[in-house]
């Protein structure tokens, strides 16, 4: 499998304080990839600081590879033509994402005028054409409304159909539900689920809630205070979880059906940047810390084939120990 | 929009009385104009007969009923000083006014935005330093003391421009910069803080996902909305073209407005006082119904606000 | 024996200006709520944005005013707030907000801040009200010495155990929780929904539950009630709504809970949330609806029993009186 997108050893720091701490993560092309994990682990971080759209104060080191093409460090005009074109990537408040003074429809034609030299009446058919891709009514007459005429959703799909326009090989949607009503999230998920299938482009999904996740991904990854601490299919996390906060994540989820039972809670709380453990960044909460977890950051482990584990009691698969970059 | 013009107008016009109403309060307060036209040593006979003359003998408010009476026709009174018209002796000095704070207006604009622009752009740099410097600079010196020490650099020690006065362009040098330095300032940190404002917005970070190059991230996105705060400041500094120069004009012995104002202060020459301030007063008025019409152009979100909600009664 | 609570037929409007000089329109944000809570039991509201949750929250609490109905309170009618009456009652009742942050107050420690309501209430006397604070805090699972920490110095889930401590200080009957879980992180979340399920075993609490996340609402309720633009459409045992709902708007809420492993085969609305300004008649969720008939666009259903299991739903295809039609009548136009 060549991957599409290769984040390799990926460290983010603002003001000399660490947000991402070492990610490796591949997205194949086609595939869908889901990134869960607490607010401020560094979901976002991590593909902001892959398209370079960090402010200049990140201190951002690793390698960021699009089919063997460096970007981190990309000259601007690269990066513009890679980002909207071959990896878009929407955002968690579609009201606020949108310029409040540009019709939406002509959002969508700067978009198409950049990533496939569309313009005048050729830009605002093919607009009018993802409109109705993404589901929005009345698109010839919306066109020309402003983003604050629409609703939430409305405005997300907008953002989608913005995404679109580049004909994109990976899209990267970061929360595009979180901020929407229940019914509005599925119509918006629905939608990209749709959308993969009908263009086949990778996703990256990122999200806190891990239901979304399972249900729109084929991987998941899972972070934690800025590392991947596992990662593996949807299937063989939900069957096999192996790290404990992924344990952990699962046993907060309230079960839909059988006996209530008390959650098993995770105790305490994500430690603040400042004052990161020197070992396992888990360790603190963790119901099976030993000594040993506190000397090092524990390396990768591969427990099955595509499931990786950072824990020092996950068991290797005997062929293929992987001991990634400390 | 007639709804909306005809409520601005109303508060505009409601403005205009007030001001009025002001100022002909403090100015009957604040000493007799008689004994001052008249002079301290005149004959008590004389003084009374001015004031019977210009009607000051009669109770406050019949007079205050008289003098708008009088505007609503059209009358602004005349000076009691020469008995021109008052209307006419302001108006004279119009062009002069304009003739500083206009060059200056294209100073402010000129050099305040592009500097507040750059500075936002550079946050941190060294450029967003020295001009924030400049601009903390620009505007806490009164100008009076910038102007005071123009003229001691540029008239007295090095001779090159003159102090004061109105004989040529030359004689406007000073007083033009003195004028457009202060409101560069202002306009420069208002801009940039604006602009830095918009530069966080998740709008700008979504343009630069979609592959917009800088500049027209910049250009495109990120300057129209700047624009919106922006023209408040702007609107505010076109609202003084008329009455903003009043220091400078005293501290370069301008003949403009500024200083008749100060003159017929001093004078107690009411009706020309007068109306010099309701010509303040409108002017301020209409370049702030101007800036609310501007903000409906610049921020759609201000416009025919019903189209979500049609179909409600 | 009484409900500890009992709200009847609540409904309350808002005059709402559109715009700056718009016309003002009037918001039915709450249009004919009953609702009863009893003794040690939680009942779970749930619902999209804006479809009058937490106005009803304020209504039961007494904070407002209700245009129409009533709220009985262990049998006895809500005093007018404000009054005497009222104040001496609201020692009796708390509310727990979505953030705990805004909630508290940033410049005082949150021992201090647990202390205050016995100092208001006058419980207990003054130097033993010390002890009372750290014992309350003591109950939320919070140490002694974080009694003198602020606010910001506490993790999210703290901060709501801080909420809470002050809300049970005056071991009130009824706690209406408006959301208290959304703004918190899953690991956190369940810490605090394990919290309210603890406290009201010790104190035999009432809750209202707000939330619009049916998996809490699941987790911590005993009943569930479904509300869509300011009515309750269906009201049952959490388990029969989640894995048999009744209402197709209750159907759709279950469906859009994200399932892992669940792929595709969900029921998506089509359409946007309501405008609550902009009232359809009728059945309120008829133009949203995938099995609209015609008479849902002429007459709102009731809350009733529905025949064969007595659930409570408000849909006329629920109850036998009109076949599923095709939602298709908004379409019209
Ligand atoms: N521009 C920035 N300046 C300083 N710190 C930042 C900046 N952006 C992110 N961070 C820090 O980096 C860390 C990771 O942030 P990130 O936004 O990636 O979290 P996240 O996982 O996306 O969380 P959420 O679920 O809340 O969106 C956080 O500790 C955050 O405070
Ligand atoms: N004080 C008020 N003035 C005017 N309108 C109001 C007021 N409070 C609420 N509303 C309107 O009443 C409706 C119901 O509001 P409410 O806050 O009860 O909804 P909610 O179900 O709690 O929503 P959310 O899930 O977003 O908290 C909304 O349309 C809201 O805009
Ligand atoms: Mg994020
Ligand atoms: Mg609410």
């Amino acid at each position: 499998m060549t991957a599409l997108v290769a984040l390799r050893d990926l460290h983010v720091a603002f003001d000399g304080q660490a947000a991402l701490r070492g990610i490796d993560l591949d997205v194949a092309p086609g595939e869908a990839v889901g990134l869960v994990g607490e607010s401020g682990c560094g979901k976002s971080v991590t593909w902001l600081a892959a398209l370079g759209l960090l402010p200049a104060k990140a201190k951002v080191t690793g390698s960021v590879t699009l089919d063997s093409q460096q970007l981190l460090g990309a000259r601007p005009e690269t990066l513009d033509r890679v980002r909207g074109g071959r990896i878009a990537m929407i955002f968690q408040d579609p009201a606020s994402s949108l310029n409040p003074v540009i019709r939406i429809g002509r959002q969508v034609e700067e978009a198409l005028r950049l990533h496939r030299g569309m313009r005048g009446a050729a830009a605002r058919a093919e607009a009018k054409r993802l409109f109705d891709q993404v589901g929005i009514p009345d698109a010839a007459r919306r066109l020309d409304a402003w983003p604050h005429e629409l609703s939430g959703g409305q405005n997300q799909r907008v953002m989608i159909a913005i995404a679109l326009a580049g004909r994109p090989e990976l899209l990267v949607a970061d929360e595009p539900t979180t901020a929407l009503d229940v019914t509005i999230q599925a119509q918006i998920l629905t939608l990209l689920q749709d959308l993969r299938r009908e263009t086949g482009m990778a996703l990256v999904l990122i999200s806190h809630d891990l239901g979304v996740v399972a249900e729109a991904c084929d991987r998941v990854c899972v972070m934690y205070a800025g590392r991947i601490v596992e990662q593996a299919s949807v299937d063989a996390l939900f069957a096999k979880p192996t790290h404990p906060y992924t344990r952990g994540l699962l046993g907060a989820l309230p079960p839909l059906d059988g006996p209530r039972r008390r959650l098993a809670a995770i105790p305490g709380g994500v430690p603040e940047p400042w004052a990161m453990p020197p070992g396992c960044a888990f360790a603190p909460r963790c119901g099976d810390r030993m000594g040993a977890c506190d000397a090092a950051m524990p390396g990768a482990v591969m427990v099955a084939p595509g499931h990786r584990a950072a824990c020092l009691l996950a068991t290797p698969k005997p062929v293929a120990r992987e001991a990634v970059h400390a | 929009m007639i709804r909306f013009l005809g409520s601005r107008l109303l508060r505009a016009a409601i403005t205009i009385v007030m001001v009025v109403t002001f100022a002909f309060v403090v100015l009957r307060l604040s000493g007799d104009p008689a004994q001052i036209i008249m002079g301290a040593d005149a004959p008590p006979e004389a003084v009374e007969a001015f004031r019977a003359a210009w009607g000051l003998d009669q109770p406050v408010w019949v007079q205050y009923f008289n003098y708008f009476g009088a505007i609503l026709q059209g009358d602004l009174g005349r000076s009691m000083r020469d008995g021109r018209d008052a209307i006419v002796l302001v108006a004279e000095r119009i062009p002069a006014t304009l003739a500083l704070t206009l060059p200056a207006l294209a100073i402010k604009i000129g050099l305040g935005i592009p500097a507040g622009i750059t500075a936002a752009l550079h946050r941190n740099s060294f450029i967003d330093r020295a001009v924030m410097m400049l601009a903390v600079a620009g505007f806490t010196i009164p100008s009076f003391v910038l102007g005071l020490l123009l003229v001691l650099v540029f008239a007295v020690q090095l001779g090159w421009l003159p102090s004061g006065g109105q004989d040529s362009w030359r004689h406007a040098i000073l007083p033009i910069i003195t004028l457009g330095v202060g409101g560069a300032a202002v306009l420069a940190r208002f801009t940039r803080s604006a602009m830095l404002e918009v530069l966080g917005q998740p709008y700008i970070r979504t343009a630069s996902a979609k592959g917009v190059p800088w500049r027209s991230v910049v250009w495109g996105h990120a300057l129209p909305n700047a624009a919106i705060p922006t023209v408040t400041i702007v609107g505010f500094m076109v609202g003084s073209l008329i009455a903003g120069a009043v220091v400078v004009e005293s501290v370069f012995s301008w003949p403009g407005v500024g200083r008749l104002l100060v003159v017929a202060v001093g004078n107690r020459d009411l009706a020309v006082v007068q109306c010099i301030l309701l010509l303040v007063a409108m002017t301020m008025v209409t370049s702030n119904l101007i800036v609310d019409l501007l903000y409906g152009v610049l921020d759609p979100r201000l416009r025919n606000q019903p189209r979500r909600a049609a179909g409600t009664a | 024996m009484t409900a500890l609570l009992k709200a009847e037929g609540l409904v309350r409007r808002y005059a709402m200006r559109r715009g700056l000089l718009g016309r003002s329109v009037e918001v039915r944000a709450v249009a004919g709520v009953s609702l009863t809570v009893e003794r040690g039991r939680t009942l779970g509201l749930v619902g999209e944005s804006g479809c009058g949750k937490s106005t009803t929250g304020r209504l039961v609490l007494g904070l407002e005013a209700p245009d129409a109905g009533t709220v009985a309170f262990q049998g006895q009618p809500m005093s007018a707030p404000g009054t005497v009456a009222w104040r001496s009652l609201r020692a009796r009742m708390q509310m727990v907000f979505q953030d705990p942050l805004g909630a508290l107050d940033r410049r005082l420690p949150i021992g201090v801040q647990v202390r205050e309501p016995f100092d208001i209430h006058g419980i207990g006397t003054a130097a033993d009200r010390p002890a009372r604070a750290i014992e309350a805090l003591r109950a939320v699972g919070l140490r002694p010495d974080q009694a003198a920490r602020y606010p910001h110095e506490l993790s999210g889930g703290q901060r709501q155990r801080a909420v809470l401590a002050r809300a049970l200080a005056t071991e009130p009957e009824l706690l209406v929780c408006d959301e208290p879980i959304s703004a918190l992180d899953v690991s956190i979340q369940a810490q605090v929904m394990n919290l309210l399920v603890d406290q009201q075993e010790r104190l035999g609490l009432g809750i209202l539950f707000i939330s619009h996340d049916l998996r809490a609402v699941r987790q911590v309720s005993h009943r569930v009630a479904v509300m869509y633009l300011g009515t309750i459409v269906e009201e049952g045992e959490p388990d029969a709504v989640l894995h048999e709902p009744a209402h197709p708007y209750a159907q759709a809420l279950v469906s859009a809970i994200p399932h892992p492993g669940r792929r595709g085969g969900r029921i998506v609305l089509q359409g946007d949330p309501p405008n609550p300004a902009d009232r359809p008649g009728g059945c309120a969720f008829h133009p949203r609806c995938p099995i609209a008939t015609a008479l849902c666009a002429q007459e709102a259903p009731l809350l009733k029993p529905r025949a064969v299991d007595g659930r409570l739903v408000a849909c006329h295809v629920a109850h036998g009186d009109a076949l599923p039609g095709a939602g298709e009548v908004r379409r019209a136009a």
